[in-house]
């Protein structure tokens, strides 16, 4: 039985725990400033593709614009959603599952990275034809 | 914080009892925006490595991306993604010391509702005449 108060038990803590800094919000700072460009570039460049039949699509991301704004806006969002989605896991996980959160909030965010870039990658190194071809 | 002996000691009333101001509704909306954008997200994604992959995949994803349900994830999508923008940019007059009073931060989440959904339908606009 510890006879400590709540409040002495909190205190010193701030929201996140000990080692928690102005790091992290800087470093959404720093993400969201780049989103700010990337976002409205990002939904242009979708929105002009979706209704393309498929050898226009690979075309369309196998140029520089639309292949760069869509990697860098999957990065650079996949990046802030997994910063962004830890300071939800702090505020409603305790424990092991608040480990086991972060844990799988940052495999989820590589995983779609690694997605996109084999996408693009492939895209910007196929043929159109052959694409069509292979398949 | 099951390890902290409480006692009989009081607590003071928690959130529940209070009425949220439109203020703290559209403060954690974005968090919940900035999870739900995700999911067109991941439709879009889905449909990028189709496209990738080979016409038969490409097909399956273009044809889920383009039904009516698939529409309506990219269009709440969208409108999330543009929500969690405005809030964003919110943070940054935060974080510079503005809009703190409560009129001023009442304003501001009817600018965040109006604003996204304004963003939303013109992106809409530019998708259907594009």
């Amino acid at each position: 039985m510890r006879y400590i108060t709540p409040r002495k038990a909190a205190k010193g803590l701030g929201a996140a725990g000990p080692g928690a800094s102005t790091a992290h919000h800087w470093g959404m700072t720093v993400s969201s400033s780049a989103l700010l460009i990337l976002t409205p570039a990002f939904i242009l460049v979708i929105a002009s593709a979706i209704g393309l039949p498929h050898d226009a699509v690979a075309g369309y991301f196998s140029r520089p614009y639309p292949a760069i704004v869509t990697a860098l806006f999957l990065i650079v969002g996949m990046h802030h959603y997994i910063n962004g989605t830890r300071i939800l896991i702090d505020d409603y996980l305790d424990h092991a599952e608040r480990k086991v959160a972060i844990i799988l909030s940052h495999l989820f965010g590589w995983a779609v990275i690694a997605a996109v870039a084999y996408a693009l990658v492939r895209m910007a190194l196929s043929p159109v034809a052959a694409v069509v071809v292979v398949s | 914080m099951g390890d902290i002996p409480r006692g009989n000691r009081p607590l003071s009333p928690h959130l529940s009892v209070y009425k949220l101001p439109i203020a703290a509704i559209t403060s954690i909306m974005t968090r919940i925006t900035g999870q739900a954008l995700v999911a067109g997200l991941l439709l879009v994604v889905w449909w990028l490595v189709a496209a990738a992959t080979g016409p038969r995949a490409f097909a399956t994803a273009d044809w889920v991306l383009r039904s009516w349900i698939g529409y309506l994830v990219l269009l709440g999508s969208v409108w999330a993604l543009w929500y969690h923008f405005l809030a964003g940019i919110r943070h940054f007059f935060y974080d510079a010391r503005l809009l703190m009073t409560k009129p001023q931060a009442k304003q501001a989440s009817w600018v965040l509702i109006w604003g996204s959904v304004g963003l939303t339908l013109l992106t809409l606009l530019l998708f259907v005449i594009g």
